[in-house]
């Protein structure tokens, strides 16, 4: 089985502090990471790989510095690499960043299953893994939480949606977004990052994939951002502190009140 | 594919919404995005139309979207879009879009939205801008101004799709309220035949199994209770249970207990969780991480509940108690029923 999981690198933010004035993310010196819920696609095609055999390619759009994600996806397990790299391709939106990357998966002669994270946490769009199934014509399922390879070589497919849960069953190709719930990530191994070293990772640019200039990075890109405002989440809330007993039913009397007062009781 | 189309704005009229039913039954979310749309449409004094895809769409169905403000309703029904499948809805939107030539379309950014609405925008290279908080109509050029919060709502990013159309965005549930009903307001039904040629699917729905407990989600839920490392236990979720129950509310909790194997992850309330807005999210033992202030930060009012005075969960509360949670929730929810029992004895 052909497997291709496209990542995407992005800033590390879980040990990040806020600043207390201005109640925003202090993002210096923040180091760049994989994101987090893309391991989550890596680690289960690595368990399909160990299940069924076959090859994983790691696929990544961004800078040359996103090389690093893509080798650390490697060491966990992955076979080799791809990376989309090039001035044209920056700026892009969720639509170019899909086109980008469906030429990528094109120039690779397409995939049995393409594994996605369910989205990155900077951009938090989840919008590039389903704009890439409709740009592959490949049916896709979102919110995946369970795949089951059956006999006849369909995949009956777990899906998280609001309430409960879905089962589908779907031949491949098909693309999948996957959430959390489906597998714990595995750490690299000390083999894994030696052999990461020495993978192979192409690097391509437009002409690689022949994309068309007017569909890439900025230009490609439908959607224009006119203005970012840092919004102020604090709030400025009454604190009551609960030191003895005795002041025990008075916070619970208190937030009664509260409740009251903005009609939710 | 074609380039970034440029398109005569003229041709493209009226804002459209798209209703979500799940087993024949409207999700208030539909009624939602009613009362962004009527906003735009004002603003563009234009109609407001909105698209209902199911098995069977019930005439008081149509008529409470036509009174809570749709000026005309699109009706899509075969039995085949009884559940929610992507390539055929996404078929009938890129049909319906060509045919009528909306200049806004917005979906509600739900398990559906999410899926369906990437899928169609990839097809017809539009602009689509993923869980706004804020729509508004710029009157002079058309344009939809996004706002959104991004990279763990840390800004706010206001976008706009300069000249490809429809423009496209997902609104998060919750985060508008319903429009009051206007009974007896009219609104034309358009209903929508021979789609059978658009209904193809590889994917193959074999089943929907609802959670246990039956409690709605906690992105639907009005109240969210949740917990955090502070509750130390799968136990200690007890006394939230207890409170939530009370309140018809859902527990939610924070990723260390959701790691921790304490709750299932679908209640994992933050960044690598669920982004929410209920009326009211109570914190119990939760620190606060930026992470899950991100989730939390549109909910209409916070309470706090740590035992650590700096803990950062207090920046963002309304309400905060300093204390230890297992004495306050049972005291509490104490109040709460007697609260309760008076009012019904009464």
């Amino acid at each position: 089985m052909r497997i291709i999981v496209p990542i995407k690198q992005v800033p590390e933010t879980s040990n990040v502090k806020m600043d207390p004035v201005t109640g925003t993310m202090i993002r210096t010196g923040l180091e760049a990471i994989i994101n987090p819920l893309d391991l989550y696609a890596i680690e289960t095609a690595i368990r399909l790989k160990e299940q069924m055999g076959g090859t994983i390619t790691v696929m990544s759009m961004g800078p040359q510095q996103a090389q690093k994600a893509i080798r650390e996806a490697i060491a966990m397990g992955c076979d080799d690499g791809v990376l989309l790299s090039d001035k044209a391709f920056s700026g892009a939106d969720t639509w170019a960043t899909a086109y980008t990357l469906t030429l990528g998966v094109q120039k690779l002669g397409g995939a049995d299953l393409i594994l996605c994270g369910e989205r990155a946490t900077d951009g938090d769009t989840g919008q590039v893994g389903p704009a890439m199934a409709a740009m592959l014509d490949l049916p896709l399922i979102t919110y995946v939480n369970k795949i089951e390879l059956a006999p006849d070589g369909m995949l009956r497919v777990g899906r998280l949606v609001e309430g409960g849960r879905e089962v589908l069953s779907v031949h491949p190709p098909v693309l999948l977004t996957v959430v959390k719930e489906i597998a714990v990530p595995r750490l690299p191994t000390l083999r894994g990052i030696q052999r990461s070293k020495t993978a192979s990772l192409q690097t391509w640019g437009p002409a690689d994939v022949s994309a068309e200039l007017d569909n890439i990075g900025l230009k490609g890109s439908p959607t224009r951002v006119v203005s970012i405002q840092r919004p102020q989440v604090t709030r400025k809330g009454e604190m009551v502190v609960v030191k003895e007993a005795a002041e025990v039913d008075r916070a619970a009397k208190l937030i009664v009140e509260f409740l009251k007062q903005r009609n939710i009781l | 594919m074609s380039r970034v189309p440029v398109i005569d704005p003229t041709e493209w009229k009226n804002i459209w919404t798209l209703a979500e039913q799940k087993n024949g039954k409207l999700h208030a979310v539909s009624y939602e995005l009613l009362g962004r749309g009527r906003v735009l449409a004002d603003q563009r004094n234009c109609q407001l139309c909105t698209v209902v895809m199911g098995d069977k769409i019930s005439s008081e169905d149509v008529q409470e979207l036509i009174e809570r403000g749709a000026d005309r309703v699109y009706c899509v029904e075969d039995q085949r879009l009884r559940s929610f499948l992507v390539e055929p809805q996404a078929r009938i939107l890129i049909d319906l879009i060509e045919r009528y030539h909306p200049e806004v379309v917005i979906a509600a950014a739900t398990t559906t939205g999410r899926t369906l609405m990437p899928y169609v925008a990839a097809q017809i290279h539009a602009g689509l801008t993923a869980d706004c908080t804020g729509l508004a109509m710029d009157q002079e050029t058309g344009c939809l101004l996004q706002t959104r919060p991004a990279i763990g709502g840390n800004i706010l990013a206001t976008i706009k799709t300069p000249t490809a159309r429809p423009q496209m965005a997902t609104v998060r549930p919750k985060s508008t309220r319903i429009p009051e009903r206007v009974p007896g307001k009219t609104g034309e039904v358009i209903k929508i035949d021979r789609v059978e040629y658009l209904m193809g699917s590889r994917v193959t729905f074999e089943k929907f199994v609802a959670d246990a407990d039956g409690c709605a989600s906690i992105e639907d839920a009005d109240i969210v209770i949740a917990g955090g490392a502070g509750v130390r236990k799968a136990e200690g979720f007890d006394a939230i249970e207890q409170l939530a129950d009370l309140l018809s509310g859902s527990v939610g909790a924070s990723r260390p207990c959701v790691d921790h194997g304490w709750k299932p992850y679908p209640t994992q309330v933050g960044l690598s969780g669920k982004t929410i807005s209920p009326r009211l999210y109570i914190a119990c033992g939760i620190s606060g991480a930026i992470q899950h202030l991100a989730g939390i930060q549109t909910a209409e009012n916070i309470i706090a509940i740590n035992s650590d005075a700096n803990a950062p969960i207090f920046q963002v509360a309304d309400l905060g108690i300093v204390g230890n949670m297992f004495e306050i929730l049972p005291a509490l929810t104490e109040e709460i029923r007697l609260l309760k029992e008076s009012s019904t004895s009464n």
